[in-house]
C-alpha cells in the first residue's frame, strides 16, 4: 500500500512545479516576452477535460457506451465555426471584456441586473461541477489509500475539505496576484497547458496498460467484451437515442464557449486571434487522443472487476493497482489531479471575476458608496473580494459535495452544469447577431431558460439526493401530471438532460425573441448592440467617443482610475493613452469625451462593464443621448462608411482609368510625335533636292548667256536630283505600303543563290566604274526558301549599293558576297572593306532617314529609306537582317531567310 | 570693294547654286560643308553675311549662329539661315538664337539676291 | 460589406459537412466489426479525425 505521506509529498511537489510554471510565465508576460504560442492557447482549451472526463468519460462508457463521445464532438464542430468565435474574442478586445457575464451585460447596455443574473445562474450552474472535481480527486485517493468513506483526516479534517482549501489557496495565489487591467493570467494559462499535457499523458498511458498490458491489443479487447453479453450492447449504437445523440453534442458544443472557464481561456485570456487557427485543429485532436482509451478501460474494467461491484468512475486507478502497477497508479492520480486543479483554479477565477464584479461591486457602490468614496486605493479591496470569493466558491463546493456527492455519478453532474451555462446562448449569440435583441427580452429569456432548468434537473437532482420531495417529479407539481419535472407536458422517452435542453432552449429563446421584438432599447443599448454586431466594421473608435456627450474633470477620472487599478498601474495606463493621443503628459489631457471612454474602458477591465459605467456616470455630468439621436449618429456613421467606402472604390476605379487613359494619350502623343517628325523629315528631304533643281532652274532661265559647259553641267545636277527626288517619292510610298501592310507580296520558291548572282550582274557597272572589287562565295544546290523574288532581289541591290558607296574607290574597295544554309536558314552575308560603323550607328543606320555618319560626303545617293524598307521585307519573310561592324574594320550586312519547316 | 559671303551648306548641289549665284552678283564667295568648318571659315575668310544651312552634320547651323553671336568681334555679321524644314518653331528659334532673317527652302533666287543686297546695304 | 476570409468559410463548411456525419439517421449506417472492432467506433473516430485533419491543412496553409 502506498505511503500516506508519500502521496501527499507528491502532489505538494506537482503542485509546486505547476506554480512555476505559472510563476515563469507570469514573469514572461511582464516582461512583455509572452510564452503563450498557438500550441500553449490551444492546450490550455483542454482545461475543458475536467476530471470529469479523466474519471468519468469512463464511467459513462460503462453504461452508455459510445454516447460519451459527443461530450467531445461538439467542441470539435464548435470551434469549426471559428468566425464566431473570432468575433466574440473581437468584441471582448474592443469592450474589455473581463467575463460572459460581463460580456452579456454589456451588450444589454451594461446592465447591472443582467450581469448580475447571468453570475448567478453561472454560480448555481457551476457549483456542483466544481464539487464534482472535488468529489474525483477526493475519490482517487480513496481507492489509493484503499479507505472508503473519506477516512483519510490530517489534524482533523478531511481530505476533501483539504484538497479544497489547498485549490483555494493555490488559485488565489497565481489567479489574483494582480488585478490586471486586461484581466489576463499568462501564467495560469502556461500552467493549466501544462496540465493538459499532464494529464493526456496519464490517461493514455493507462489506455495503453490496458490495452496493451491487461489485454493483447483492441481487437482482442473487443473480441473478448463481444462474448460478454451484458457488454456487447456498449459495442454497437441504440438510434432510439438520436435525439438525446444530437441534443449532447449541442449541449457539449455550446459549454466549450460558454462555460466562465472556457470564456476565461478561449476567450478573455487569448493574446493572439491568430492563435485560433492552430487551435481548430490541435484542440480536437487532443480531444480524440484522450478518448481513444475509453472504451478499452471501460470495457476492460468491466471484464476485470465482473461483478465486484468496483466503481467505474476510478477504473483508470484500480485496473493499474489491481495488476500491482503502484507507480502507474500514482501518475493516473497525478493526471486526475491535474485536471481538477486546472479545472477549479479557472473556473473559480473567472466567477471569482463575475461574482466581484457584477454582484459584489455594483453592492457596494450603491449601498457604502459614502464610506467607500473615504477609501484611497480600491484595487487592494477588489482583490480581496475575489479572494473571499474564491474561497467561498470552493467552500460552496464541498459543501455540495458533502451533501449530495453520492447521489450522483461524476457524468450526471457535469451534464447539469453544461445545461445551466447553454442558457447563454441565446442572449449571447442572439447579441452578437441580432441588433433588435434587447436587454428586456435577454432578461426574459434567460429568466425562462433557467426556471425551466431549475425545475426540470436542478431540482430533481436535490430530490435524488433527498433533501426534497420528489413529488413535482412523480406525480407533477401540485400534482398535476403533465408538469412532472422530467416529463414536462407529457414528454417522455429522453434522457433528463435532453429533456431539460429541449424545453428550457424553447423557453429561452421564445421569451428571449417575442420579449426582445415587443420591446424598445434605450440609448445605451442601441450603441451597444451597434458595436456588437458590427465589431468588424468598426475598427475605429470614432463613433463611440461621439455617443458621449457632458462634462467631466480630469482629476475626477484620474482619481477613479487611481482608486480601481492602484495609482502606479493607474498612471502606466494614463501615460501610455497619453502617447497615444500625441501628448507627453497626461496632465494636459482634455477631459473630453474621448478620454471619458478611455477611463470607462480601463475601469471596465478591472470591475466589469456594468460597474464601470455606473462609476463613470457617477463623477461626470452627462448629457442625456435620446435613442432618436443615438441612432442617428449610428446610422450617420454607419451610412458615413459606407459612402466613403463606395467613394474609395470610385476613387479607386477612376485613378485606374486616369491611368489607362492617360498611358493611351502618351502613346498617342508618342505616335504623333512620331508621325510628326517622320513628315518633317520627308519634307526636309523633298526640299532639299527641291532647292537645288529650282535654283539651277531660275538661274538658266534668267541668264541666256550661261556658257554651254555651265548650262551642261546645271542641267546634269537638275537631272540627278530629280532622280533623286523620284527615288525619294517611290521609296517613301514602299515604305508606306509596307508599313501598313498593303504591299503586295507574290511569294514563290525562291533560289537565293540565284538572286544573288542576277543582283550582282546588275550592279556590275556600278562597281566597274568606281572600281570596286566585287567577288563572291555562293553556295549551289540550297534549297530554294519562301520568298518573293523581286523584294528579295530589292533587298540584296540595296544591301549592294549600299556597300559600293562607303568603300573607297579606286581600286582599293572590295565587297564580298557570300550566300550559305543550315537546317533553318539560307543566309546571305555582303561584306565591305569601308570605314565600318560604331556600335551606336549599327542599331540607328535601320532607322527611317537616318544615315552611316560619313554618307555626307555623297548625300544625294541615300534616302534612308534602304536598310529600314530591306529589313521591312527581310521580316515579312520571317527572317533577319542586322549588321556586324566596327570602326574601321569594315561593315558586315547579314540576311536571313527560313527555309521551310520539315512539316511544311 | 565687294562684300564676302560665306556659303555653308552640306548639300553639294545646293553649294554650287548658291556660290554660282553670288559670285554672278558680284559677292566674294567663300565655301563651308558643315558646321566646325564654317566657324574656322569665318575666322579666316571675315565674310560680311553668312547663308547658314540648319540641318549639317557636326554643327547644326543653330549651333553655328549661337556661338558666332556670342563673339563681340563677330557683331556686325549678318546671317541668313536657310531651312528645308518649314516649321514656325523653327523659324522662331532661329530669330531667336540672333539670324537676321530666315529663308525656307526652296527659295526664289532673285529673292533671295534682293535679300541679301538688302542687308548688305546694297539696294 | 466585408467578406469573411475564406479559411473561416472553408473551416464553416467542414462543420456543416461534419453535423451529418456524426448524427443520426448516417450514424446508424455503420455495423458489424473490423478485425473484431466494431465498425461503428472506426466509423466515429474515422470521421472525427479526417475532420481534424482536413481543419489543420486549411487552417495552416500558408496564407500570403
Amino acid at each position: 500500500m502506498l505511503s500516506g505521506w508519500f502521496i501527499v509529498l507528491l502532489s505538494a511537489t506537482y503542485i509546486g512545479v505547476l506554480f512555476a510554471v505559472a510563476r515563469f510565465g507570469d514573469a514572461r508576460a511582464d516582461a512583455g516576452r509572452s510564452i503563450i504560442s498557438a500550441n500553449v492557447y490551444a492546450l490550455s482549451l483542454a482545461v475543458y477535460c475536467t476530471s470529469w472526463t479523466f474519471f468519468g468519460s469512463v464511467g459513462r462508457a460503462t453504461s452508455g457506451g459510445l454516447s460519451f463521445l459527443t461530450i467531445y464532438l461538439g467542441p470539435t464542430l464548435m470551434l469549426l465555426c471559428v468566425g464566431v468565435i473570432v468575433k466574440m474574442i473581437r468584441i471582448a478586445k474592443a469592450q474589455r471584456i473581463t467575463s460572459i457575464a460581463d460580456f452579456i451585460a454589456s451588450r444589454y447596455g451594461k446592465s447591472q441586473l443582467l450581469a448580475g443574473l447571468v453570475t448567478v445562474i453561472a454560480v448555481i450552474g457551476i457549483v456542483p461541477y466544481i464539487a464534482l472535481q472535488l468529489k474525483a480527486v477526493a475519490a482517487s485517493l480513496d481507492v489509493l489509500f484503499d479507505q472508503p468513506g473519506h477516512a483519510i483526516h490530517l489534524w482533523g479534517i478531511d481530505s476533501t475539505l483539504l484538497v479544497a482549501a489547498v485549490l483555494a489557496l493555490f488559485t488565489i495565489l497565481f489567479g489574483t496576484r494582480h488585478l490586471d487591467a486586461t484581466e489576463r493570467h499568462e501564467g495560469m494559462v502556461a500552467a493549466v497547458a501544462f496540465e493538459s499535457v499532464v494529464k493526456l499523458v496519464a490517461f493514455i498511458a493507462v489506455g495503453v496498460f490496458v490495452t496493451y498490458g491487461m489485454f493483447d491489443g483492441f481487437s482482442d479487447l473487443f473480441r473478448r467484451a463481444a462474448a460478454h453479453p451484458e457488454l456487447a450492447g456498449l459495442l454497437e449504437l441504440d438510434a432510439s437515442r438520436a435525439g438525446t445523440w444530437a441534443a449532447m453534442i449541442l449541449l457539449s458544443a455550446l459549454a466549450i464557449v460558454f462555460l466562465p472557464r472556457q470564456f476565461q481561456v478561449m476567450v478573455v485570456e487569448n493574446v493572439d486571434e491568430s492563435h485560433l487557427k492552430r487551435a481548430v485543429w490541435l484542440f480536437p485532436l487532443y480531444l480524440l487522443l484522450i478518448n481513444i482509451f475509453v472504451l478499452p478501460v471501460a470495457l476492460g474494467g468491466l471484464m476485470h472487476f465482473s461483478g465486484q461491484g468496483a466503481n467505474p468512475d476510478t477504473f483508470v486507478l484500480t485496473l493499474p493497482l489491481s495488476q500491482g502497477a503502484e507507480s502507474l497508479a500514482l501518475f493516473v492520480f497525478i493526471g486526475g489531479l491535474s485536471a481538477a486543479t486546472g479545472m477549479v483554479i479557472v473556473e473559480t477565477i473567472a466567477l471569482s471575476t463575475m461574482i466581484c464584479n457584477d454582484l459584489v461591486m455594483p453592492a457596494l457602490l450603491r449601498s457604502t458608496w459614502l464610506k467607500m468614496e473615504k477609501r484611497g486605493d480600491l484595487s487592494g479591496l477588489l482583490i480581496g473580494i475575489r479572494r473571499v470569493a474564491i474561497v467561498l466558491i470552493l467552500l460552496l463546493g464541498y459543501v455540495y459535495f458533502k451533501a449530495a456527492g453520492e447521489a450522483y455519478a461524476l457524468v450526471g453532474i457535469g451534464l447539469i452544469s453544461f445545461a445551466a451555462v447553454a442558457q447563454f446562448a441565446p442572449a449571447l449569440f442572439g447579441g452578437m447577431y441580432w441588433k433588435q435583441a434587447t436587454r428586456a427580452g435577454a432578461l426574459a429569456g434567460l429568466l425562462a431558460g433557467f426556471s425551466v432548468w431549475l425545475y426540470t434537473l436542478l431540482l430533481p437532482s436535490f430530490a435524488r439526493s433527498g433533501w426534497i420531495g420528489n413529488g413535482f417529479v412523480e406525480h407533477g407539481l401540485f400534482g398535476i401530471e403533465w408538469l412532472r419535472a422530467q416529463a414536462l407536458f407529457g414528454l417522455t422517452g429522453l434522457d433528463e438532460i435532453s429533456h431539460c435542453l429541449w424545453w428550457s432552449m424553447l423557453a429561452n429563446i421564445g421569451a428571449y425573441v417575442v420579449v426582445s421584438l415587443s420591446t424598445v432599447p434605450d440609448a445605451l443599448e442601441a450603441g451597444q448592440a451597434e458595436r456588437f454586431v458590427d465589431v468588424f466594421r468598426h475598427a475605429q473608435r470614432a463613433p463611440d467617443a461621439r455617443l458621449w456627450r457632458g462634462n467631466a474633470s480630469l482629476k475626477e477620472l484620474v482619481d477613479l482610475l487611481e482608486r480601481f487599478l492602484g495609482p502606479a498601474r493607474a498612471r502606466q495606463q494614463l501615460a501610455a493613452y497619453a502617447r497615444s493621443r500625441g501628448q507627453r503628459d497626461w496632465h494636459g489631457l482634455p477631459p473630453d469625451a474621448e478620454f471619458v471612454h478611455f477611463a470607462e474602458g480601463e475601469l471596465a477591465g478591472a470591475i466589469g462593464s456594468a460597474s464601470a459605467r455606473a462609476m463613470v456616470s457617477s463623477v461626470t455630468r452627462e448629457e442625456d443621448l435620446g435613442l432618436e439621436e443615438v441612432l442617428d449618429i449610428l446610422d450617420e456613421a454607419t451610412q458615413v462608411r459606407a459612402y466613403s467606402r463606395e467613394l474609395e472604390a470610385k476613387q479607386q476605379a477612376l485613378e485606374v482609368a486616369t491611368g489607362e487613359l492617360r498611358e493611351a494619350n502618351e502613346r498617342l502623343r508618342e505616335l504623333d510625335r512620331m508621325k510628326d517628325d517622320f513628315i518633317s523629315t520627308v519634307t526636309h528631304e523633298l526640299r532639299t533636292p527641291l532647292t537645288s533643281i529650282r535654283a539651277l532652274s531660275e538661274m538658266l532661265h534668267e541668264d541666256p548667256k550661261l556658257e554651254l559647259e555651265e548650262r551642261r553641267r546645271f542641267l546634269g545636277i537638275i537631272v540627278s536630283e530629280t532622280e533623286r527626288l523620284t527615288r525619294l517619292i517611290n521609296q517613301i510610298l514602299d515604305m508606306a505600303k509596307l508599313e501598313s501592310g498593303r504591299a503586295e507580296w507574290t511569294t514563290a520558291d525562291v533560289d537565293v543563290s540565284e538572286v544573288v548572282r542576277e543582283s550582282m550582274n546588275a550592279l556590275e557597272q556600278l562597281f566597274h566604274e568606281k572600281g570596286v572589287h566585287l567577288d563572291s562565295d555562293l553556295a549551289d544546290r540550297l534549297p530554294p526558301v519562301q520568298a518573293d523574288r523581286d523584294r528579295l532581289t530589292q533587298v540584296v541591290v540595296n544591301l549592294l549599293s549600299n556597300a559600293v558607296k562607303f568603300v573607297p574607290g579606286g581600286g582599293k574597295g572590295r565587297v564580298r558576297v557570300g550566300v550559305s544554309a543550315d537546317e533553318k536558314a539560307v543566309r546571305v552575308t555582303v561584306a565591305d572593306n569601308g570605314p565600318g560603323l560604331t556600335a551606336e550607328e549599327c542599331g540607328v543606320i535601320f532607322e527611317k532617314f537616318r544615315q552611316g555618319g560619313n554618307t555626307m560626303t555623297d548625300k544625294p545617293q541615300g534616302t534612308g529609306l534602304g536598310l529600314p524598307i530591306s529589313r521591312q521585307i527581310v521580316e515579312y519573310f520571317g527572317g533577319k537582317l542586322w549588321v556586324e561592324s566596327a570602326p574601321g574594320a569594315g561593315a558586315t550586312f547579314i540576311f536571313t531567310v527560313p527555309l521551310p519547316g520539315p512539316e511544311a | 570693294m565687294s562684300k564676302k559671303i560665306l556659303i555653308v551648306d552640306d548639300e553639294p548641289n545646293i553649294v554650287i547654286s548658291l556660290e554660282f549665284l553670288m559670285k554672278k552678283e558680284g559677292f566674294e564667295v567663300a565655301v563651308a560643308t558643315d558646321g566646325d568648318e564654317a566657324l574656322a571659315k569665318v575666322a579666316e575668310f571675315n565674310p560680311d553675311l553668312l547663308l547658314l544651312d540648319v540641318m549639317m552634320p557636326k554643327k547644326s547651323g543653330f549651333e553655328v549662329c549661337e556661338a558666332l553671336r556670342a563673339d563681340p568681334d563677330r557683331a556686325g555679321l549678318l546671317i541668313v539661315m536657310l531651312t528645308a524644314k518649314g516649321r514656325d518653331t523653327e523659324v522662331a528659334k532661329g530669330l531667336a538664337i540672333g539670324a537676321d532673317a530666315y529663308v525656307t527652302k526652296p527659295f526664289s533666287t532673285k529673292e533671295l539676291v534682293v535679300k541679301v543686297k538688302d542687308m548688305l546695304g546694297l539696294a | 460589406m466585408k467578406r469573411g476570409s475564406p479559411t473561416r468559410q472553408r473551416l464553416t463548411a467542414l462543420c456543416l459537412f461534419g453535423i451529418p456525419l456524426l448524427t443520426y439517421p448516417i450514424l446508424g449506417l455503420p455495423g458489424g466489426t473490423l478485425a473484431d472492432i466494431p465498425v461503428v467506433v472506426l466509423y466515429l473516430f474515422g470521421v472525427w479525425g479526417g475532420l481534424i485533419l482536413l481543419a489543420a491543412r486549411v487552417a495552416e496553409r500558408r496564407s500570403k
